[in-house]
């Protein structure tokens, strides 16, 4: 047997870098903003991703899970994210303040096929947390505008105190060249100055649609997509011009635990972006 | 390739020798079944094994093992489970197995745990004879051309081994000897008689070709409900099953400190939580749903991929699950073979 034992694999694909917790606080009740940078600025400065990928964040003790990066890679050196305190990790971040030190790993997924999006018409509908990764594509297009034609965002939540990225998107509203509709299934505030009903309300207020040349980009919670896809579907849009990101459990990110596994695709490297046709084609999806 | 003889009688004066350079682990009996391990004494050797209760793979990706080690000053990588070691006594259908999971650890990014650990253990394969349960004529693995450093063909009084790696042959070189070049016609013969033999004493089977169109028409079909019923949600098809690589990763904390593990452990698409995500949603809460994700991914994935299932035939499912769901009785009932009487035993399990 020979005595050599050259590693095999020059990178461990599990092993995070070291990032710091640069700004933190709540966007709601539940959900916390996150801005973190990689410690070593050579790689924060050089990390490369595209709108829709996810990275891995860890905590020392309580775990690793999956998150959607909020931010545009158009605005490199910093990593955004919006995070609903739901589990262990949730929690641990929740208790981490500025400066605190986090692992992240990624980034991960395939992300929106920008290419194919450049010079069309882009329509973005949003359901509570579902801003996250779509937050970095309307950004992306709004930082690139002059690559994209017609932008439009819906963005619906159950009330307004429960409206993620709420002033950010009320100051997008004065923009000319974006067409943004808010909406919440309730005001129990009394002063909500915007639209009141379900997210799929706001197709109404859309000018026509140039249906060919549409491309149409969801995330929310997993009962919003139904009603959302059946709007799209009576528009006519193709139905590989609609694009959703999709939630699963992961505890890699690499294509190796299987938890992600979705018919015989695995999330976390062919999505977590797919197209409606992928969704008929696959099963299980949504 | 090249090809050498053993006389049965020298086998074990080979292992002591190779068992100098590495863990030797081999099949021994555990009660009436088969387990590898490693022993001080060769004649605990079964030559003729079944398989082994757990497939290869628990050798060097065991159950559970450590991927970092955490401290204040970061995470650090842990190893300890690559040592080098040899397996004696894997039959085809398991390297088979070691191939699937080559190829699958190997595609997109590499799974340095499985590879280092992979790349350290040399694979010595052992002819076997088919049992009830065995079917792995039906997925063409019942004979390997690859995947092993040496493979020994149990003929009447001597091995054929045939050498499939220089490691494998570098091992043969540890006592040249032992080993007798020379074929004779009577050899030959001897192997060919005992191949016919061996390829007839297959006691059943199953048309693989069919299975990933009829996993499609049939993802409604309300025999998936009534599985789901009677399925246990154990995970022990998933433990036994050589082409099973999922894992769950957990953070161990030492009380009183920061210091901890990252432990990595074998996890079953069958268990309930495997799906579910923070907060509550279950993607796949149903038994019927986590049934079907397993035989999408035995029956139908694997074959639209690599053109072949990525189902073994080692039997190991059928010899495991308590209410005989297995890729025998899915795959008859898939087919509309043998039904009935599949159906009478599971609801007799079901309602008794």
């Amino acid at each position: 047997m020979n005595g050599e034992n050259k590693q095999l694999t020059k990178t461990n694909p599990f092993m995070p870098e070291t990032a710091r917790i640069v700004r933190t606080y709540h966007l709601t009740e539940d959900v916390k903003f996150f801005q973190v940078r990689i410690v070593e600025m050579d790689k924060a400065l050089s990390f490369k991703y595209r709108p829709g990928q996810f990275a891995m964040i860890s905590v020392l003790g309580a775990g690793e899970a999956p998150f959607s990066i909020s931010s545009t890679p158009s605005r490199p050196g910093l990593l955004e994210f919006c995070i609903r305190k739901a589990g262990t990790v949730t929690n641990a971040l929740f208790r981490m303040k500025e400066n605190d030190l986090v692992g992240f790993r990624g980034p991960y997924g395939n992300g929106f096929p920008l290419e194919k999006m450049k010079d069309k018409d882009i329509l973005i509908t949003v359901g509570g947390l579902g801003v996250a990764p779509l937050r970095s594509v309307l950004l992306y297009c709004l930082d690139n505008r002059d690559q994209f034609r017609r932008v439009s965002l819906l963005h619906g939540a159950k009330r307004p105190a429960e409206m993620i990225f709420r002033e950010e998107f009320f100051a997008l509203k004065q923009r000319e060249d974006l067409e943004c509709h808010l909406a919440v299934d309730e005001d129990d505030t009394g002063t909500w100055t915007e639209n009141i009903g379900v997210v799929t309300t706001l197709f109404l207020k859309l000018k026509e649609i140039d249906i060919a040349n549409t491309f149409a980009l969801i995330c929310g919670p997993p009962v919003m997509y139904k009603f959302v896809i059946k709007e799209l579907v009576k528009l006519n849009i193709p139905k590989d011009q609609i694009l959703m990101t999709l939630e699963r459990r992961m505890k890699c990110g690499v294509g190796k635990c299987g938890h992600c596994a979705i018919d015989y695709v695995y999330t976390c490297l062919d999505g977590p972006v797919f197209t409606y046709w992928d969704v008929i084609h696959m099963r299980e999806l949504i | 390739m090249r090809i050498t003889k053993l006389k049965k009688d020298n086998l074990f004066p080979f292992l002591e020798i190779i068992s100098e350079e590495a863990d030797l682990w081999v099949p021994v009996k555990k009660e009436d079944k088969h387990v590898f391990k490693v022993v001080d004494d060769f004649s605990e050797i079964e030559m003729n094994s079944t398989r082994t209760i757990l497939p290869p793979r628990k050798i060097f990706l065991p159950p559970n093992f450590n991927m970092f080690s955490v401290s204040e000053k970061g995470y650090k990588e842990d190893f300890s489970h690559v040592t080098k070691k040899i397996l004696f006594g894997v039959h085809p259908c398991d390297i088979h197995g070691l191939i699937i999971l080559d190829n699958f650890n190997k595609q997109a990014y590499l799974d340095s745990y499985y590879l280092e650990a992979r790349k350290n253990t040399l694979i010595l394969g052992l002819s076997c004879w088919p049992d009830e349960y065995c079917f792995a004529k039906s997925s063409n693995t019942h004979v390997i051309e690859e995947g092993y450093d040496l493979f020994f063909t149990n003929l009447e009084d001597f091995f054929l081994v045939w050498i499939g790696s220089s490691q494998g042959d570098d091992l043969i070189r540890l006592k040249p000897e032992l080993f007798d070049e020379e074929l004779k016609n009577k050899d030959i013969q001897t192997y060919i008689n005992w191949q016919a033999e061996r390829n007839n004493a297959y006691k059943w089977n199953i048309n693989f070709a069919a299975l990933p169109d009829l996993m499609e028409l049939k993802y409604k079909d309300p025999l998936w409900e009534r599985l789901g019923d009677a399925c246990l949600a154990c995970g022990s098809c998933s433990n036994v099953c050589p082409t099973c690589n999922c894992y769950n990763i957990m953070d161990k904390q030492c009380l009183g400190g920061k210091d901890g593990k990252i432990m990595r452990h074998w996890d079953a698409c069958t268990l309930k939580e495997y799906s579910e995500v923070a907060g509550g949603e279950n993607f796949r809460e149903k038994r019927a749903d986590r049934l079907k994700l397993w035989y999408t991914h035995k029956l139908q994935a694997y074959i639209s991929k690599y053109g072949k299932p990525s189902c073994v035939g080692c039997g190991r499912c059928i010899a495991t699950c308590p209410v005989d769901i297995n890729v025998r009785t899915v795959g008859k009932a898939l087919i509309g073979e043998e039904v009935d009487a599949f159906w009478a035993r599971i609801n007799k399990e079901v309602t008794k």
